[in-house]
């Protein structure tokens, strides 16, 4: 009751907090004192502690389970473990905006401590860029998606969370992701007030870098959460789905990522300065985009849940205000200062920098058109149309065999010209990365030439990077970590898909299933009892063609609140690869529906993702480059 | 005569959108060979022609009409017109039940037998796909 009255009018004093910041920010632009006027620090604190307030009383509602509030009573129940009611709060649709919020607000006052040495004019325009897009969300919060709206009467009990969501990992995939998000906005305005002041330069990428490493390595740990969420939980065995809800995800990533190297330019000479500035409002609409077809209701996604298409329109309004805003400026203040573009010359970093960002625009534009297609039909004609995975596989793999070509090379361009040595050995890791690709897939695959040349580049890659990261080469380690990586995680998810294999069959207790030289025995099935569910749990003996024995134990959960059949797939993990069983009933019949598969290499998958980030996160700690 | 610097920026200009127009039929020929349409029951009924592509069959599992076996799963795909009997070898998603909303995917054998390879699952157990609830919203 009380947390409720709290958390909004806390809400609400963060809303005026915002446009008092707006109008002493505005009034301390004209002033010709050096510093930013210390009441705006107070007041950017004061609207953070505000939205924390509201988080926090929202976090007691659910705890509580006050279900006078009418969030709590739709997305909670008072048989949920402690752990679940509080994720719970952002497991919803006003709960997560509620957090949005709380990651803007943080931001922008990260960023007002985190930037003294920058000049005054920039930063109290980012400030107000940002100022803009909070109001947006507390508006759009208290007029569409109040997280305290009240019941009367309280209702005894809630509806409880879809069982699908009570999961560790989904508790934090939202947090995550939406720092990467959420980020991105710090970026966005910070790049329009770059521009207004003519401030792009090499002093500004050096600062903005951090903001960009910051959600470039919460975004990819975003969204490899939701992949193993997907993978264990969705019951698939697959772990990304080309699905437009994860494409959402993707796309802010790909430009972020080509944001990422871009600075990286830009930190040493000023250059590339308009592409900065697109890149940093695209990757923010993107994800502002994501947030609007998510919630809409407009994609037609598996993932899609429940919703209201008034909120939709609200966000898609606001998205083309942000977007005319943000282009208006580009083209009225922007001026080309590229001082130091008179030495370019082909065989540079830049270039490599520069087909690095075409790469990703393609990769880009397939998944942009792929995802944004069906909706367009859909609105043009009467046909329903969606688009399947082998569009995004077709048109994205031929050029990934180029792309790692490049990154390869690409980090080595300024040695071409000098060593013969090195080109020797480079030549000699192709050799090496043909044949090995060639010896290991000559048995397995029936599309020889394709994954040969697939497989041979990144292994190539793979062995480029290896090479430099064993030799110890220091001046560029976190870039041949991120690489590293990514050749690694080619390599498995290419393995993965080439090696996979899969049973499905329906079987009753006590059957054996057989089949090449393999044993599927479905010994038993156990009940349990937990706080907010039943269970099943069946008991499988796996014997393989080597007869080695693995036992699993998939699980069928029976949600009592809401009433829901989850099942949870049973996997074992090596490192060589995951053995994967889920089992599902149908029609409370006797027959299990059983799905057995085999996943090589999956954990390498997850292993290299985590590879990628770290490369980010170890440069983001390092003070080398400040020199 | 225009400098060299102006005769780079021309080159340059020419591949962008030499790459651009490339990349763009690229991907329009792709769709049209990767889409895959959505039917209702009453729309299969209707074709003239069989379709020999993969397409989405969407609507209510018919309630007392899923039958299971060692093999297969067979049930009911109405719209409460017309129906279309599904036979489907894969795994079920848990949200799959009698008079639930569900959307299939796979290959007509004819109009009354459809072929299933995959089973759509979903999230959420009040969510509808929009496809579905404008086949059965007339009902």
């Amino acid at each position: 009751m009380l947390a409720n009255q709290i958390g909004y009018y806390s809400l609400i004093l963060g809303l005026l907090s915002s446009l008092l910041l707006c109008a002493i920010s505005i009034k301390d632009f004209n002033k010709n004192s050096k510093r930013v006027n210390q009441n705006i620090f107070t007041l950017s604190f004061l609207q953070l502690t505000f939205v924390v307030v509201s988080f926090l009383s929202l976090i007691l509602s659910f705890i509580n389970s006050d279900f006078s509030n009418e969030t709590v009573f739709n997305n909670s129940h008072t048989t949920k473990p402690l752990f679940y009611k509080i994720s719970g709060t952002w497991g919803n649709h006003e709960g997560s905006l509620l957090l949005w919020l709380l990651v803007l607000t943080l931001f922008i006052f990260l960023f007002l401590i985190k930037s003294r040495e920058q000049p005054k004019k920039y930063r109290i325009l980012t400030l107000l860029f940002q100022q803009i897009i909070i109001i947006g969300f507390f508006l759009f919060v208290l007029m569409t998606s109040n997280p305290f709206n009240y019941l009367f009467p309280t209702p005894n009990e809630g509806l409880g969370l879809n069982p699908i969501l009570q999961d560790p990992v989904l508790a934090i995939h939202p947090p995550i992701l939406y720092l990467g998000y959420v980020g991105s906005s710090i970026i966005f305005s910070a790049s329009l007030a770059a521009v207004t002041q003519n401030y792009i330069s090499k002093e500004w990428g050096q600062h903005i870098k951090k903001w960009v490493l910051v959600s470039w390595i919460f975004l990819t740990i975003g969204i490899m959460l939701g992949s193993i969420w997907a993978y264990y939980e969705l019951g698939w065995g697959g772990f990304w789905f080309w699905d437009p809800v994860e494409n959402v995800s993707l796309m802010p990533w790909l430009t972020l990522t080509a944001l990422l190297h871009c600075i990286l330019v830009l930190e040493r000479r000023t250059d590339l300065t308009s592409w900065v500035v697109i890149l940093s409002i695209t990757t923010f609409t993107l994800s502002m985009c994501g947030t609007f077809l998510v919630r809409s209701g407009i994609l037609n996604s598996v993932h899609t849940f429940a919703n209201d298409p008034t909120r939709g329109i609200f966000i898609l309004i606001f998205l083309f205000i942000l977007i005319f805003l943000s282009l208006g400026i580009f083209f009225l203040f922007h001026k080309e200062n590229n001082k130091d573009s008179n030495n370019f010359f082909w065989l540079s970093k830049e270039t490599s920098i520069l087909i690095n960002n075409w790469f990703m625009m393609y990769f880009l534009a397939v998944v942009l058109i792929g995802t944004v297609y069906p909706i367009f039909i859909d609105v043009m004609s009467v046909e329903k149309i969606s688009v399947g995975p082998p569009f995004y596989h077709k048109l994205i793999a031929p050029f990934l065999a180029p792309f790692l070509l490049f990154m390869a090379f690409g980090s080595k361009l300024k040695w071409i010209k000098s060593k013969i040595e090195e080109k020797k050995l480079l030549i000699t890791f192709f050799l090496i990365s043909v044949t090995l690709t060639f010896v290991i897939l000559k048995n397995i695959t029936t599309d020889l030439l394709f994954y040969t040349v697939l497989i041979s580049a990144a292994f190539f890659l793979f062995f480029t990077t290896l090479k430099e990261l064993l030799i110890k080469k220091f001046n560029n380690i976190f870039q041949t970590i991120a690489h590293f990586g990514f050749s690694l995680f080619i390599l498995a998810v290419l393995f993965n898909n080439i090696l996979s294999s899969e049973i499905i069959t329906n079987i009753k207790v006590g059957e054996k299933y057989n089949y090449n030289k393999s044993e599927i025995f479905f010994k038993k099935i156990e009940e349990k009892q937990e706080s907010n569910f039943n269970s099943i749990v069946g008991y499988f003996k796996i014997t393989d063609e080597n007869g080695k024995v693995t036992w699993l134990k998939p699980e069928l959960r029976f949600y009592n609140q809401p009433v829901v059949i989850t099942s949870e797939a049973d996997i074992k993990t090596t490192f060589l690869d995951d053995k994967f069983l889920v089992m599902n009933l149908v029609k409370g019949d006797e027959y299990f529906n059983i799905r057995y598969q085999i996943k090589p290499f999956m954990i390498w998958i997850w292993i290299s993702i985590l590879l990628i980030s770290l490369g980010g996160s170890l440069s983001l700690f390092n003070k080398k480059y400040e020199k | 005569m225009y400098g060299k610097k102006v005769k780079l920026r021309f080159i340059f200009l020419a591949i962008i959108l030499a790459s651009i127009v490339l990349t763009v039929f690229l991907i329009l020929k792709s769709l049209k060979n990767n889409v895959i349409y959505f039917k209702s029951p009453s729309e299969i009924k209707s074709l003239i022609e069989l379709d020999k592509k993969k397409i989405r069959v969407g609507g209510m599992v018919k309630e007392k009409s899923v039958f299971i076996n060692s093999n297969e799963v067979n049930f009911i795909i109405t719209d409460f017109k017309n129906e279309i009997n599904v036979i489907y070898t894969g795994a079920v998603p848990n949200l799959f039940s009698e008079g639930k909303g569900v959307v299939a995917e796979g290959f007509l054998k004819d109009k009354n037998y459809f072929l299933a390879i995959k089973i759509l699952a979903k999230h959420d157990e009040n969510y509808m796909p929009p496809e579905v609830k404008e086949a059965i919203g007339d009902k």
